[in-house]
């Protein structure tokens, strides 16, 4: 018998892994960077990481059928003549006419008017089917000023100036020539088939005291009608939060990194800006500490995707969510009934993300007048509609059970960690232990 | 076209400005007035007193009176003005007619950063220096400036027309589109993807037509270059990465 030795397991190294190595050869083969849509795919501390504590000797809960549970907000009390009271705490997040086909904005229009909340334009202007399809409607007031006009400022519901986006904070809009269609080249008073590279900054004004002064001059402009909000990226939010708050924001919307966005650099989506989950407790303290919580509303993005994700939220302190990527599945993104499609991108349904290309299978981030045949607006706003509803009676079904006659009475106090993490960043303790990391000392 | 409106608007003052005296009543107040009138409305010539720097005078008019405001302003004076005929008798601040749709605005002395930036249309006269990021992103607007302009000017400018009777600063028209930018003194430095162009008989005509729209005289179209987009940067090209 001759002795052979015992091979070893082939091994793959957990730093260079498989889609490291891709991206290597990939780099190494364009010379180009690589552009994507979506936000950000890693594994990050989420709201999956907390747990509600429910109902027990000491708190009763309410009947889940019969007690009521309030979902409604009102966002811009704190200036505007005019605030926008949505039904339920659940919002459209901002997506460009040009990132987006005609029917998958009126569809999110139509979604959102079934379910009695607001719809956002994007870095593109206002389009016929958002105003007419939206019952309330947010104006994005962006670096590039696409399609801006005084005319659709004031036929707006609220006005939102867009300081950043959690997939990129510090990086301006993007839109590669193959979907600047004749329509979306007009709207943006760009040559057709250019690729267009929105700014990254305002180009008038820079820093808190201008904003200041610019936010005063929308106001004058709409006769201080219109709630205004600031957006912005993941970043700094405790500051950002003081500043937009200091310069006279009704609202400040704060994007986190899993917040998608129509196309940008991989490596800008993946290592800039902080996890959503890191954002709210900064956000709610600069509030807390200036004595505006609750006077001027937060609303967070990115990464909701659940009822219960929209619970936790509102229980940390944000007055309301947004959806901007699970809305687009509720429309029918990356649905596996366009597997083959996708396939044929060398994608699969669910890892699609290449929407700047414009030849998205299912017909929603795209200008391809075949492709997006395939969103029927009324079926895809009615399943957009379907989808809030749950996450609506999800949410309503664990303040109850925590006994909440309204959702914005959910409390950190309802919470607790799954993780030393997200223990650390919702400022909640870690199950089973009275321990919230950074608290009391240690 | 509108700008016929203005001057239309500015011949038929048959009866006395309406005067508004900023230091008696609060800004708000103004703009609100402005924004109550109605096409038809006699009241088409105002005169603002003691703007002392204020913020935001006369945003967002929409109908094509005259409005003359004595003294200087601060940011954002005429923003997306759609139709009015301004002018500043004194300098303004940062943004002066920023998104202006249509209209004019003329500044009797100099302009700070950003003057026009964005503009879709209408005419913004400075008859003194502008600063920095004139015409930033200008969209349609057509900008006139008798004196100088500072750096960066018409960044990302993608179209309207940029007319400097003295110099400009540093890098001129960056990251251009298909704005026409023209000097008739000496250009610091032009920045990415912007170029001298010939200077064509339909651009003499054109910056002509400028010229005697914002009421200069004895200054000949024959004086100025041309600069505009290379358009080499309009689709990503790795090897142009360097440019950035």
């Amino acid at each position: 018998m001759t002795y052979r030795n015992p091979p070893t397991t082939p091994r793959k190294s957990a730093t260079f892994d498989d889609y490291t190595l891709s991206e290597i050869r990939r780099a190494a083969a364009t010379g180009i960077y690589d552009i994507r849509g979506a936000g950000a795919k890693r594994k990050l501390p989420h709201f999956d990481d907390l747990l509600f504590l429910g109902a027990s000797i000491s708190r009763y809960p309410l009947e889940g059928y019969r007690e009521r549970c309030d979902t409604s907000v009102v966002l811009g009390s704190r200036h505007a003549k005019k605030p926008i009271e949505l039904k339920i705490p659940i919002t459209i997040a901002g997506m460009s006419f040009g990132s987006l086909s005609g029917p998958a904005k009126e569809a999110l229009g139509r979604g959102a008017t079934l379910s009695g909340t607001s719809t956002t334009t994007g870095d593109g202007g206002m389009t016929e089917e958002e105003r007419g399809h939206s019952q309330t409607l947010v104006y994005q007031y962006l670096p590039s000023r696409y399609g801006m006009n005084p005319r659709d400022l004031r036929r707006a519901d609220a006005i939102e100036i867009v300081v950043g986006q959690g997939a990129k904070p510090g990086g301006g809009g993007m839109l590669l020539g193959q979907k600047i269609s004749d329509r979306v080249a007009e709207m943006r008073t760009l040559p057709k088939g250019i690729d267009q590279r929105s700014a990254s900054r305002h180009p008038d004004w820079t820093g808190p005291d201008d904003l200041e002064i610019k936010i005063l001059e929308l106001r004058e402009i709409t006769d201080w009608e219109k709630p205004i909000y600031v957006k912005v990226g993941g970043a700094r939010p405790y500051y950002d939060t003081a500043l937009a708050v200091k310069s006279g924001a009704d609202v400040v919307v704060i994007d986190g990194m899993q917040g998608g966005t129509a196309a940008t650099q991989e490596v800008f989506i993946e290592n800039v800006g902080q996890p959503t989950l890191a954002c709210i407790r900064p956000a709610v303290q600069a509030l807390q500490d200036l004595g505006m919580h609750r006077k001027v509303q937060l609303i967070v993005s990115g990464g909701i995707r659940n009822g219960a994700d929209v619970a936790k939220a509102l229980a940390l302190g944000v007055d309301a969510v947004s959806i901007g990527t699970a809305a687009l599945v509720a429309l029918g993104d990356n649905d596996p009934r366009w597997e083959a499609d996708y396939n044929e991108l060398g994608t699969t349904a669910g890892a699609y993300d290449d929407w700047h290309e414009g030849r998205d299978p299912a017909g929603i981030t795209t200008q391809d007048p075949e492709l997006m045949k395939r969103v029927d607006p009324i079926a895809a706003g009615r399943r957009l509609a379907n989808y809030l509803k749950v996450m609506t009676l999800e949410a309503q079904t664990i303040a109850r059970a925590c006994g909440k006659n309204s959702l914005h009475n959910l409390e950190p106090e309802d919470l607790v960690a799954l993780t030393i993490e997200a223990a650390a960043m919702a400022g909640v303790p870690l199950a089973g232990t009275n321990w919230i990391p950074g608290k009391n000392g240690f | 076209m509108p700008a016929i409106n203005v001057f239309k608007a500015a011949r038929d003052q048959s009866h006395a400005s309406r005067i508004f005296d900023l230091s008696e009543m609060p800004l708000r107040d103004l703009n609100q007035a402005l924004h109550n009138l109605t096409p038809g409305s006699n009241e088409t010539a105002w005169e603002v007193l003691h703007p002392k720097g204020s913020h935001s005078v006369a945003v967002g008019v929409d109908q094509p009176i005259t409005i003359d405001v004595r003294g200087s302003v601060g940011y954002y004076c005429g923003g997306m003005n759609d139709g009015s005929a301004i002018t500043v008798h004194g300098s303004a601040g940062p943004g002066v007619g920023e998104n202006m749709m249509s209209g004019s605005i003329t500044v009797k002395g100099d302009a700070s950063q950003y003057a026009g930036a964005t503009g879709k249309g209408g005419l913004l006269v400075i008859e003194g220096n502008a600063s920095s990021r004139c015409g930033i992103s200008m969209k349609g607007i057509d900008i006139v400036v008798h004196g100088n302009i500072g750096h960066m000017s018409a960044f990302m400018a993608q179209s309207g027309n940029l007319v400097v009777l003295g110099d400009a600063g540093d890098a001129l028209g960056d990251s251009i589109y298909e704005a026409r930018l023209f000097v008739r003194g000496k250009v610091e430095s032009l920045g990415a993807d912007c170029i001298a162009k010939e200077m064509r008989p339909e651009h003499l005509e054109l910056l002509q037509g400028l010229l005697d729209r914002a009421g200069v005289t004895g200054v000949k179209a024959a004086e100025f270059k041309r600069y505009g987009s290379a358009r080499t940067l309009y689709n990503f090209n790795i090897d142009n990465a360097d440019a950035y």
